[in-house]
């Protein structure tokens, strides 16, 4: 089997792929898209470290990080849509921001 | 190099294209169909790595019950614009740099033994002695995590009424 590192070096680029949506999107929907990898990418390294000590106690934890993240996308998308019924948009940024953002976008790109 | 190892590195080749596909899309319906692929990806490796229930779990609950709930919200709510998407390129660069920088420590971290290091042993929880050991020592966060998806399914009915006092606001 292969060395645990390299399990831990997959894991490291979920993880960071997942920081990277979350960061650059602007769009709520994306952005709980990526907190979803990264807990991906987190529950891979708890198996990962599971096999490497043969504890099962990493499993464990990883069943409690998917009930963490069933609760989180639920809780999210419904603030999300709440959001979207009084806004009508899934923009992070209020509307004054966003149309700040607009002009420089405008001047600056 | 055995069936194993070859098995890993294709599985996690798998996931980390489809992943790099689905953060980069523009479309969402794309992005949450390419990571329900990552999803199955992880769960063979998740079956690779010993833990068919959680393999099992993971086709469950992340890709069949989280994705169809993003592409039933991305359906009912419909995006305004094209091009606001994506932040600016000119305001790429923060995000780069964190992430870069967060994967440049992990892999300075795990420089040295990612060569050398021996091969981890394969070996199988089987699902009914992980049962077994989840409700014998962990049955104290087993109820902790009952309870919190009890006050999510609360808090997710609570957010989603719609209130008197609104409807009244709206209807002249």
């Amino acid at each position: 089997m292969v060395p645990f590192s390299h399990s831990l070096l997959v894991a490291a680029l979920l993880f960071g792929m997942g920081l990277f949506c979350l960061l650059t999107r602007r769009n709520l929907i994306m952005m709980l898209l990526g907190i979803e990898v990264m807990l991906n990418a987190g529950a891979l390294a708890f198996v990962a470290a599971s096999l490497h000590w043969q504890q099962m106690d990493g499993q464990a934890m990883v069943l409690f990080i998917l009930t963490v993240a069933a609760t989180e996308v639920s809780v999210g998308l419904a603030l999300i849509v709440a959001l979207y019924r009084r806004t009508g948009s899934v923009d992070p940024d209020p509307p004054a921001d966003r149309q700040l953002a607009a002009q420089a976008g405008e001047g600056g790109v | 190099m055995t069936v194993y190892s070859l098995l890993f590195y294709l599985l996690s080749l798998l996931t980390l294209a489809a992943t790099a596909m689905a953060v980069t899309r523009r479309h969402m319906v794309h992005a949450v169909l390419y990571l329900v692929l990552s999803f199955f990806g992880t769960a063979l490796l998740f079956y690779l790595l010993g833990a068919p229930l959680l393999a099992a779990l993971e086709v469950i609950i992340y890709a069949g019950a989280i994705m169809v709930l993003f592409l039933f919200i991305i359906m009912m709510i419909r995006v305004e614009k094209e091009d606001d998407r994506f932040f600016p390129f000119l305001q790429w660069w923060p995000a780069l740099l964190i992430s870069g920088g967060f994967l440049a420590g992990l892999l300075a971290l795990s420089r040295e033994d990612l060569v050398r290091q021996p091969g981890m042993t394969v070996a199988q929880a089987l699902p009914q002695v992980f049962g077994i050991h989840l409700f014998r020592d962990h049955w104290l966060a087993i109820e902790i995590a009952s309870l919190l998806l009890l006050i999510a399914l609360v808090g997710v009915l609570h957010l989603s009424r719609r209130r008197r006092a609104d409807a009244i606001e709206e209807a002249p």
